[in-house]
């Protein structure tokens, strides 16, 4: 919510927090998250964040939610992020607690996740003496935040959270962290808060260049094989609308990358799925043939194109995205439209004619029914069944989290989405122990959906201890564990590439999860069977409150298609399915 | 395409922090750093960084991308892509005892270099010029004795305009 829309909703809030009263630090730093209209801050208190804990205490207007660990409260604020659109925002003291968001910071940096991180730090007077708890967090952090700063007067503390809010949500948008000195959130100075913002130096390009656009509409007018590449930043753009108008009036058939899911409809007859590593045979077939690949929003990740050099090797690449780094930084691109991926589709929209695609979609409408993804079903209860049921039973609707491995790629497949911003999952880092945490937030979010926590059982164990404010505050995520006791992924790659070596993946001696479910007080259930799977998902979703549901699955179970590392992606294993 | 030598100049705020976050930039992503240099700019509260870089065109096109995505960099330009002017200073101590001082200050002279400083048994010569020059000096110098050497990095500006 912008400050403006604030205002106009809260009234009588907004004029009593732009009283200019002289008040601390902390408090301005409460009183402008509250204008920057933040509903929901995820945190942990400690010595460095005492005096903003402190403005907290009593004041009914700030919502803060307690976690069991910072990197739950930063993924948490994530999911928050990814799930509403808005800036996830959190809190930590200084020292550990500022570096226990470092992987959280890092994960959202590589799927560009607009994120407003506030850490405590030790006096200013102390800083650079090693005092207790004292790190050097903007330094820690500098290569993987948007923007930094270390707040040294607290009369430039409104300003700066403005800022912050401003250069996270616009552009590629990023997470940028605020460091205060515990000295300044106590300080006092009148309040003022500022609305314009003038950062020198800081001018996204959103006004795509006409003559590129031009450009792109000629060559997908003379295109016979053209193909879409549609990534995260369509999905935060919120140009799903405008991809699928400009994909109706194109006739290009449009692949999502693993980012872009829900940002193009799953129920369309022109989607081919995912591309990359673990794609699917039409959409990796589709680029590979292709003669015009239009990447959208996606910055032709290692994992999409695999070996670069035989990467849509008959293809003139366009690309349109807000960063201009990211254009001819993987592939050679022949048309670059540097801009907002909505309104370069907007304006798009108005002169784009369909291509010459005729063929190339009956070709590939016949291989998506040859080669269509599966998996050999059998008495023992398959994690791609799981993950099917699911799928039905909440007809798409969910908004689903994943932990980072193979179930990770199962939803990615069978869970089908038709919806922008209901699939969470941490793409660029691969951050084991996001997905739980990161569904608390989605759920603080959107109160009125159902939040489905896909996990495995290992990534479950790395933030396991956010059951508790599950229970305590009922936040009535589903959470699945995907059981197979082993780190399948790793399994997997042991498997094919190490000559069946396995080295360090046997996760037996695990805990029970539904007993660690009940001790925090959060229901727990188990299914070893099609049959009882069934039975207790239903029981799950009929359970008002967060449930944990064990699924132990079949062991041995790989992700197909795969292309091992070095492969052009049309060489793929197909499994023995 | 070859790599070349590229000179950049970059108008950055003169914040805290701004030359760790160019710096930390071209180590992350695999650019190289031929020399550096730091200083106030003609605007109050702006600094110029003047980068001495090796790479391709692609690679300068990354750079300066790159660059700009560091919301303290206001301005990056590729100065050798123009006429410019380049100037580097070094001072060179040299062995030299009291006979063979003439000999040297020959050589400094017609390198139109200056005697900065005399002790007992050495001499400090201080050179200015492009790279080429300073280096140039420096090898003529060795033969003597260098005692110790310090450069200051490359200042550049476009010609004209």
């Amino acid at each position: 919510m912008s400050t403006q829309t604030f205002k106009e909703t809260n009234e009588e809030l907004y004029n009593k927090l732009m009283q200019p009263d002289v008040i601390s630090g902390s408090e301005i730093l409460l009183r402008s998250l509250l204008l920057e209209g933040v509903d929901c801050v995820f945190g942990y208190p400690g010595g460095a964040v005492l005096y903003i804990y402190d403005a907290m205490h009593g004041n009914p207007d700030f919502n803060h939610l307690l976690t069991r660990h910072e990197q739950g409260a930063i993924h948490a604020a994530d999911g928050y992020a990814r799930s509403t659109g808005k800036v996830g925002v959190c809190i930590a003291t200084s020292g550990p607690g500022a570096t226990n968001l470092v992987t959280g910071i890092a994960t959202a940096y590589m799927d560009s996740v607009p994120l407003v991180v506030i850490t405590g730090n030790v006096m200013s007077t102390a800083i650079g003496t090693d005092a207790f708890q004292e790190a050097d967090i903007t330094g820690i952090t500098m290569p993987i935040t948007k923007h930094s700063y270390l707040v040294r007067d607290v009369k430039d503390l409104s300003k700066t959270v403005h800022e912050a809010f401003h250069i996270a949500s616009t552009g590629r948008k990023g997470p940028v962290l605020i460091d205060i000195p515990k000295d300044v959130s106590a300080h006092k100075t009148q309040f003022t808060y500022d609305k314009k913002i003038n950062i020198r130096g800081y001018n996204p390009t959103v006004t795509p260049n006409k003559l590129q656009v031009d450009r792109l509409v000629k060559a997908i007018e003379e295109a016979k094989k053209p193909v879409i590449l549609a990534g995260g930043g369509v999905v935060y753009a919120g140009a799903h609308e405008e991809l699928l108008e400009f994909v109706n009036k194109t006739k290009i058939p449009t692949i999502t990358t693993l980012l872009g899911i829900g940002g193009f409809p799953s129920s369309n007859d022109l989607w081919l799925g995912m591309p990359g590593m673990h794609g699917t045979y039409t959409a990796n077939k589709a680029i590979q043939n292709c003669d015009l690949l239009i990447g959208i929003g996606a910055r032709f990740d290692d994992r999409v194109t695999m070996k670069v050099e035989g990467f849509a090797p008959n293809a003139k690449i366009a690309h349109i995205d807000v960063d201009p780094a990211e254009v001819g930084k993987v592939v050679e691109t022949a048309i670059p439209c540097v801009g907002d991926v909505k309104k370069v589709l907007e304006m798009a929209n108005q002169k784009a004619k369909a291509a010459q695609s005729e063929e190339w979609i009956e070709e590939l409408q016949q291989m998506k029914r040859d080669f269509p993804l599966k998996y050999k079903d059998s008495d023992n209860l398959k994690p791609q069944f799981v993950i099917e049921m699911i799928h039905e039973t909440t007809n798409g609707e969910a908004i689903v989290t994943t932990d980072v491995g193979q179930h990770q790629m199962w939803s990615a497949q069978f869970y089908r989405f038709n919806h922008p911003r209901s699939w969470i999952t941490s793409g660029g880092l691969g951050t084991m122990g996001f997905g739980f945490p990161a569904a608390i937030g989605a759920q603080k979010g959107n109160p009125d959906r159902l939040v489905v926590s896909i996990n495995g059982d290992g990534g479950m164990q790395m933030c396991s201890q956010e059951l508790a404010i599950c229970a305590i505050n009922n936040i009535p995520v589903k959470i699945v564990v995907i059981n197979n006791q082993v780190l399948g992924m790793v399994r997997q790659w042991q498997e094919i590439i190490y000559d069946h070596r396995y080295s360090h993946i046997d996760l037996s001696g695990s805990p029970d999860f539904v007993k660690l479910a009940e001790a925090y007080g959060v229901k727990g259930l188990r299914a070893t069977n099609k049959e009882e799977a069934r039975q207790v998902w239903q029981e799950a979703l009929d359970t008002p409150g967060p449930v944990l549901i064990d699924f132990v699955v079949e062991k041995h179970e790989n992700v197909f298609p795969m292309v091992t590392q070095g492969s052009t992606i049309d060489d793929m294993l197909m499994g023995d399915s | 395409m070859d790599a070349k030598k590229h000179t950049i100049s970059i108008l950055v705020n003169n914040q805290p922090g701004v030359l760790q976050r160019v710096a930390s930039l071209f180590g992350r992503r695999g650019f190289n750093i031929e020399s550096i240099t730091v200083g106030k700019s003609e605007e109050e509260g702006l600094s110029r960084m003047i980068i001495v870089t090796t790479g391709d065109n692609s690679k300068l096109e990354q750079i300066s991308k790159q660059l700009y995505k560091v919301v303290d960099v206001i301005k990056v330009i590729d100065i050798s892509a123009n006429p410019m002017v380049e100037r580097e200073l070094a001072l060179i101590k040299v062995n030299a005892e009291p006979s063979i001082r003439p000999e040297i200050i020959g050589v400094v002279e017609t390198f139109r270099a200056t005697i900065v400083d005399i002790g007992p048994k050495s001499i400090m010569v201080q050179v200015v010029g492009d790279s080429e020059k300073v280096k140039a000096m420096v090898e003529l110098l060795k033969p003597y004795g260098v005692i110790q050497l310090t450069r200051t990095g490359v200042a550049a500006m476009i010609r004209g305009v």
